[in-house]
């Protein structure tokens, strides 16, 4: 077959072609996602069940050099607990208030200059906010508050702002999608500009506004390098009052050890931590699901 | 008998950036009468509506000359445009309820204007359904939200939200176009009955709605005031020829 009836051919069946190309294309991704899981829940479920599920879900030491080693990741857990909420703590209401200033108060000049900011800073690498946060926030941290540093506050201002761009941007066109009628009802009835603005178009948007927040909870939940950069990494159970102290969150847990893991169970069990982290992931994702069904997206 | 205005326009010219909409308004708005304005898209009709409660100032580029007073003060001068929009109410063309609850709607004007006690945010938003003869269509459903209304409950549900506010005039900017015949009729019986306690100005795109219901009819052509005067008799000998050519339907 020459090149130029080969060249016929395709022409002939391009739109058979373009479709079973997107197609596979679809699958990929979806055999990504399949894979990830089989060899994730294959890899690390035994191993919970050789810990046994529930010292391993609270058991309070995670001792690998010991022997026995003791592989309990409740300390992990509590620590990803603890930074994503003080992430949702600093991040949510600056980038709520944030996207409604862009949104409804911005002048157009300084939008030009904001819009493209917020995406840039969507796109800095974390490694970039990791050093962002030692060089600043470490040192900052350390002489309001106390402490070397290292911190549960410093992590969760750091995460705080990397979901920043999240929040903004979705909640931003969340509320840029309110038609404006529902504003003008609003104005007509005497509220000034903010009354409306904060009182009928905000609320309006709320699903919306969820959404951003819960995308932002996965960004805070999953980051990881930004997070043991600055985190102090300590696997030891914390009080909330400890916020000045360090933590090890599930993510700095897997990536700190797995280079390194001992012979038996070590390494299995920072996998299974990836369960854990891969549970909560889905969690969240199924809270926001149910969220944008309840919008009617 | 002369009736008092309500509103008085006073060569009235207004822009939209380059483009001018209203060209030389002059009118008398009585008090506690319904008046109406006609003529086809794009006369100014509804941009005139809009000037009476200064929506107009929320397009860019609108400009504005000549004076509109409101009960002998003018509404450009030293005056509070919440204040204005508080006591010159607007229905508009598609029903807009915000995405809350019926009682939330109604109540939403009075808390903004700083009424928190329950018992009396009750007594209004029960009087403003009332009012709207919607009440009995939504005592039981006061929780739900409005989006679950039908279209012509939720323009009645409007008007009680614009009522909530106890305004002295209602604006409304074809508040029927959007509904069907039923419903149309209900809320034409309504603007009736409101005429007691409110001046009314509707701005219509159907003739025949204006006779109905309104004493005095304003027609309008490319931004200026072709003909105004009593209904009756705009409808029966009407004195400019572009008139009666667009009330006989011959264009429009």
């Amino acid at each position: 077959m020459g090149i130029r009836s080969l060249i016929s051919l395709i022409r002939r069946n391009k739109e058979r072609i373009a479709k079973h190309l997107f197609a596979l294309s679809a699958s990929a991704a979806i055999a990504a996602v399949g894979l990830i899981c089989v060899f994730l829940f294959m890899q690390g479920l035994p191993a919970m069940w050789d810990i046994g599920i529930f010292n391993f879900l609270t058991g309070t030491d995670w001792q690998p050099d010991w022997t026995p080693p003791r592989f309990g990741i409740l300390p992990m857990i509590v620590g990803s607990l603890y930074v994503t909420a003080g992430a949702i703590l600093f991040g949510v209401p600056t980038g709520i208030f944030a996207a409604v200033f862009m949104a409804k108060f911005c002048p157009a000049p300084l939008y030009k200059i904001l819009k493209p900011a917020i995406n840039l800073l969507a796109g800095i690498p974390s490694v970039v906010y990791g050093y962002f946060g030692m060089v600043v926030l470490v040192p900052f941290v350390r002489e309001n508050f106390g402490g070397n540093g290292n911190s549960i506050l410093t992590a969760s201002i750091l995460l705080g702002m990397m979901i920043l761009p999240t929040i903004i941007t979705i909640s931003e066109s969340a509320i840029r999608a309110v038609p404006g009628e529902i504003y003008d009802g609003a104005v007509a009835l005497g509220a000034s500009h903010e009354h409306a603005t904060f009182r009928v178009i905000l609320p309006a948007a709320k699903s919306g506004v969820m959404a951003s927040v819960i995308l932002g909870i996965g960004r805070a939940v999953g980051e990881t390098m930004a997070v043991r950069m600055v985190a102090g990494n300590q696997a030891v159970l914390r009080m909330p009052h400890e916020f000045i102290r360090g933590v090890r969150t599930l993510t700095a847990n897997i990536v700190l050890e797995l280079g390194y893991a001992y012979p038996g169970d070590h390494r299995p069990a920072l996998i299974a931590t990836g369960v854990v982290l891969f549970v909560f992931v889905m969690l969240i994702n199924t809270l926001f699901a149910i969220l944008k069904k309840k919008e009617g997206v | 008998m002369e009736k008092v205005s309500k509103f008085s326009l006073k060569d009235v010219n207004l822009w939209y950036s380059d483009f001018q909409a209203l060209k030389n308004i002059n009118m008398e708005i009585p008090a506690n009468f319904i008046t109406a304005f006609i003529g086809p898209s794009g006369c100014g009709k509804s941009t005139l509506i809009k000037s009476l409660n200064r929506m107009n100032d929320l397009i860019e580029g609108c400009r504005i000359t000549g004076d509109i007073l409101l009960d002998n003060e003018s509404i450009h001068g030293n005056i509070d445009v919440n204040m204005l929009r508080k006591r010159v109410g607007m229905v508009f063309q598609k029903p807009n309820p915000f995405p809350m609850s019926v009682f939330d709607n109604v109540a939403y004007g009075p808390r903004t204007h700083g009424i928190k006690s329950k018992f009396r945010l009750n007594e209004i938003v029960e009087k403003s359904l009332c009012d709207a003869a919607i009440w009995d269509e939504v005592k039981d459903r006061l929780k739900k939200s409005a989006l679950s209304l039908s279209g012509g409950q939720q323009q009645r549900l409007c008007i009680a939200r614009a009522l909530s506010v106890q305004p002295d005039v209602l604006l409304m900017d074809e508040p029927t176009s959007a509904l069907d015949p039923i419903s149309t009729a209900k809320i034409e019986e309504l603007v009736i009955k409101l005429k007691d306690s409110y001046t009314i100005v509707i701005v219509t795109h159907n003739m025949q709605q204006a006779t109905r219901i309104s004493d005095r009819t304003g027609f309008f052509l490319l931004g200026e005031l072709v003909e105004y005067g009593k209904t009756e008799r705009i409808f029966s000998v009407p004195k400019d020829k572009r008139c009666e050519d667009y009330i006989t339907g011959r264009f429009g």
